[in-house]
């Protein structure tokens, strides 16, 4: 294989990467930084290694993450083998022998788990569609659509609106995570986390209950990348750890 | 004391204080060693360059420099001292109640000590709070859920044998019970963050105050939602306090949220030092307005009197500190002297 062959599917690999969010803060795993490596051998095997804010971060989804990116990976069809690390964390060896085997989350953690991580992802996807509705609702509210419009807006509707750059991107987040509570059928641009319709009398209350689960997340990006920053960084001169002692760790590029 | 720019003096109760030893000698495992560093990568992520202490010092102050961080340079006039044992992971014990009775022989009129318990450690642990609860007249708990135990990674609230624990406790004149999540609660396929558990016990135990740390973080929206429908579920602000420096906005609208949704009276600071300093998120907090279109929609403003309440109002009532009684003492062993030289001085 060429080094432009390599070259070009190391850049799939990262655009395949670039998909999988951390299902807490909803960002890609990429843009947060938790990536060091992602390389393409010689049989066309793909390693991925990664890293966490802290020692301590959530078992599950650490692995949630590791899997997502295993499988997202593995959908590029040239791919023969995914390989994927997690580094420095407490649950790292139990994580990458579980990976290594393609074990699921209930057989890596055996007893201490008492099943898969499907309610918890879907927690977070609920959350996760809630933030992304209260964002472009609140856009709409500012531009002026008032809540009578707004609870009875078809998806057709919706989709039609013209809109500029920004409120375009907060579309199509929306979209993307829409289907996580509306079927099929749903014709409503804008439903709650039950699937039922909103109501004009209660718009401003809901908009402001989903704007908690927006600031929630917000602090807790924060907070994750400033713990990752502190951790791992060397872009920024922080206090001298112990003397004689080399916190730095290479600054990687996603 | 912290003195406003009129000349109203203000009683500063710090709800989260530590005297830890996470210095080398004392860990146990790599465990020990991590969870100091995380710490500390909390510490250096949030304070202004200019708090930031080396690793040496973070791992293991003494108490002289721990009294004149609060009292002398921070504006503390009381501190509570919650413990925090993590005996896997230190030969000693990480922040046990023990360590931090020495501060409180010391200066009984300046620190509150808070013991602690584990469900885990059934009847043994039963009879060591009696002990414990006699021995240090203990108010308060903290209880650290997601502590490891061999191969338990932590417990549960709403737990049979932490019912037991919480009867006790009651039975013991021990009203406040401090909450602090950690990431590892079994089943591990779970939101290890939930705080469902805390809603299930304050509505079991409803003499009992719940002081949940860190304000529910990283479940602030779920936590909000808790703390208005149980009347004695309080908000700790250690963690959430510091953001003032890097993220005020986010302060801004984490504080709002907090004041819409469980009011002035249930919020609780605390510095959580050694991570940070009262100093500092004092001069800040002192400063800080919630911006006019959040308070718009909220409703919610930071004004003297809810400051107030949040320094040391809510803690003073919680913990029956009688504040002017409270001064006379801390005046009478020259706690204040400080204080009179800076003002002739002025």
């Amino acid at each position: 294989m060429t080094a432009e062959t390599i070259a070009d599917r190391k850049a799939e690999v990262w655009a395949r990467l670039q998909t999988v969010t951390d299902p807490e803060l909803d960002e890609p795993v990429t843009d947060l930084e938790f990536v060091t490596r992602a390389d393409v051998d010689a049989e066309n095997r793909v390693h991925i290694e990664f890293r966490l804010p802290t020692y301590w971060c959530a078992a599950n989804f650490s692995f949630l993450m590791a899997d997502d990116m295993r499988m997202a990976v593995k959908e590029l069809p040239w791919v023969s083998a995914v390989n994927v690390t997690l580094g420095e964390h407490m649950y790292a060896d139990k994580i990458n022998a579980g990976l290594a085997q393609g074990l699921s989350f209930q057989e890596t953690f055996g007893v201490e788990a008492d099943g898969d991580l499907d309610d918890l992802r879907r927690t977070f996807l609920v959350k996760a569609f809630q933030r992304r509705q209260a964002a472009l609702l609140a856009y709409l509210i500012a531009a002026g659509y008032p809540a009578a419009a707004l609870v009875e807006l078809t998806l057709g509707q919706l989709t039609a609106v013209k809109f500029d750059e920004a409120g375009g991107k907060l579309l199509a987040r929306y979209l993307e995570r829409r289907p996580v509570v509306a079927g099929v059928a749903e014709t409503l641009a804008f439903i709650d986390a039950d699937g039922d319709p909103l109501q004009t009398e209660t718009l401003p209350t809901y908009v402001r209950a989903l704007r908690r689960v927006d600031v929630n997340a917000e602090f807790n990006s924060a907070l994750c990348r400033g713990l990752l920053h502190a951790r791992f960084d060397t872009a920024t001169p922080l206090t001298p750890r112990r003397a004689g002692q080399s916190a730095e760790l290479p600054k990687v590029s996603a | 004391m912290y003195r406003t720019a009129s000349g109203e003096d203000i009683f500063v109760i710090d709800g989260h204080t530590h005297f830890w030893d996470g210095s080398p000698a004392n860990q146990k495992n790599i465990h020990g060693k991590q969870f100091i560093e995380c710490f500390y990568a909390y510490h250096s992520n949030l304070s202004p360059p200019a708090e930031k202490w080396p690793l040496e010092k973070f791992e293991k102050y003494d108490a002289k420099t721990m009294h004149d961080d609060l009292f002398i340079y921070g504006y503390d006039d009381m501190a509570i001292l919650q413990p925090t044992y993590l005996t896997d992971f230190y030969n000693n014990g990480f922040n046990t109640t023990e360590r931090n009775s020495a501060l409180k022989k010391s200066h009984p009129e300046r620190f509150i000590l808070n013991g602690a318990f584990d469900p885990r450690d059934g009847n043994k642990g039963l009879e060591e709070l009696h002990a414990k609860a006699e021995k240090y007249k203990l108010q308060g708990v903290k209880l650290y859920t997601a502590e490891w135990r061999g191969e338990s990674k932590g417990y549960r609230l709403d737990d049979k044998k932490t019912y037991k624990f919480l009867e006790a406790a009651q039975k013991l004149g021990i009203k406040n019970i401090h909450v602090h999540k950690g990431p590892t609660i079994i089943p591990l396929n779970k939101d290890a963050f939930d705080v469902g558990d805390v809603d299930d016990v304050a509505t079991a135990f409803q003499d009992l105050n719940f002081i949940v740390e860190h304000c529910g973080l990283p479940r602030l929206d779920d936590f909000c939602w808790i703390a208005t429908q149980e009347t004695n579920v309080y908000a700790g602000i250690a963690v959430a306090l510091p953001f003032i420096h890097s993220r005020p906005a986010y302060f801004a609208h984490v504080m709002a949220e907090l004041l819409f949704w469980i009011g002035p009276d249930k919020i609780l600071y605390g510095s959580d030092y050694g991570i940070w300093t009262p100093k500092w998120l004092i001069d800040k907090f002192m400063e800080f307005e919630i911006p006019e279109e959040m308070t718009k929609e909220t409703g919610s403003v930071l004004t003297l009197e809810n400051k107030k309440k949040i320094l040391g109002l809510n803690a003073a009532r919680i913990y029956n500190v009688d504040i002017e009684a409270q001064k006379n003492k801390i005046g009478a062993t020259g706690g204040y002297a400080h204080l009179s030289a800076a003002r002739a001085a002025e």
